[in-house]
């Protein structure tokens, strides 16, 4: 980072471009889950709390900015939580 | 020889940055594990979760989100500008973030004194005499907001601390990774946060 490295400095601007874009989808999920949609309201919160925390993570958390290595290692966990989920949800489908 | 040099040779800033993502790894496989607890009793007992998620109240859920993403974003302000050797506003920065988290810390205390008033907690007459779903769903909606509201606590704490080494210049322009750190953390606890607010307070 700083050390004569590369020390990004991010813009005010693209800080509340991203926390707009959060509001809109924090609203979606509200939105769509009043909506009888069933399932798919479950599978739509999700997919919007997904793209909210990759724009968290991305922007705010620096991980565009920053060395890929923090990207790297932070794909790897979420992969990680992502099979054990997986596997913990095959166990119970089809036991 | 100034104490500058002496302070830069024993300085390690992508290491402590390291050591914080590594840190936070493992606050997402703690959370990360509550929540596969959470989605296998949602998964074996639907309808008790759908009935007792409607007891939750999306407004104050929907606040409390909205609290957190702007205090999100004031934080991250404030790297930008201590990195543009802007003190005050960052020291005003992260006031605000400290103000937003303690307000949503309110919210939480009266959503749970809500909660409680009606008979709903651990153990309550009311609980025992609902179903094993319910008891469930109550029970990882204390201990789950709990951990994190915990973690609010911690975080305003460490952000308080790094405000006062702000102060006195400790943290500047070309030397504050504790800041970064103590936002990644602040971060950390938005990002739990914006899976628990759907997973508690929408699906229903």
């Amino acid at each position: 980072m700083e050390n004569g490295q590369h020390a990004h400095i991010v813009k005010y601007k693209t800080f509340v471009v991203v926390l707009i874009v959060l509001l809109v989808f924090t609203f979606s999920s509200v939105g769509v889950t009043q909506l009888d949609l069933g399932v798919y309201s479950v599978t739509a919160a999700l997919i919007f709390a997904v793209l909210k925390s990759i724009l968290v993570l991305m922007f705010f958390m620096h991980l565009k900015f920053d060395k890929k290595i923090y990207a790297v290692m932070t794909a790897g966990i979420i992969l990680l939580l992502t099979i054990v989920i997986l596997v913990t949800f095959l166990d119970y489908l089809y036991r | 020889m100034t104490d500058h040099t002496q302070i830069d040779e024993h300085r390690d800033d992508e290491g402590a940055k390291t050591g914080m993502w590594i840190f936070i790894f493992t606050e997402l496989l703690l959370f990360g594990g509550l929540f596969i607890v959470y989605s296998v009793y949602r998964y074996l007992n639907p309808m008790a979760f759908h009935m007792a998620a409607e007891e939750l109240d999306i407004f104050i859920g929907t606040a409390n989100t909205v609290i957190l993403l702007v205090s999100s974003m004031t934080i991250a302000m404030a790297i930008t500008s201590i990195q543009l050797k802007r003190k005050r506003l960052t020291l005003i920065l992260m006031g605000i973030t400290v103000l937003l988290a303690l307000l949503f810390l309110v919210n939480k205390y009266f959503e749970w004194t809500g909660k409680i008033s009606h008979g709903i907690f651990p153990g309550s007459e009311i609980l025992h005499q609902s179903s094993q779903g319910e008891i469930l769903f109550f029970g990882l909606y204390y201990a789950m907001t709990g951990l994190h509201a915990l973690h609010i606590i911690v975080g305003v704490t460490f952000i308080g601390y790094v405000m006062w080494l702000v102060k006195t210049d400790d943290v500047k322009y070309d030397d504050y990774v504790i800041l970064e750190n103590s936002a990644l953390y602040w971060h950390l606890v938005d990002l739990i946060w914006i899976f628990l607010f759907p997973l508690f307070y929408l699906i229903t």
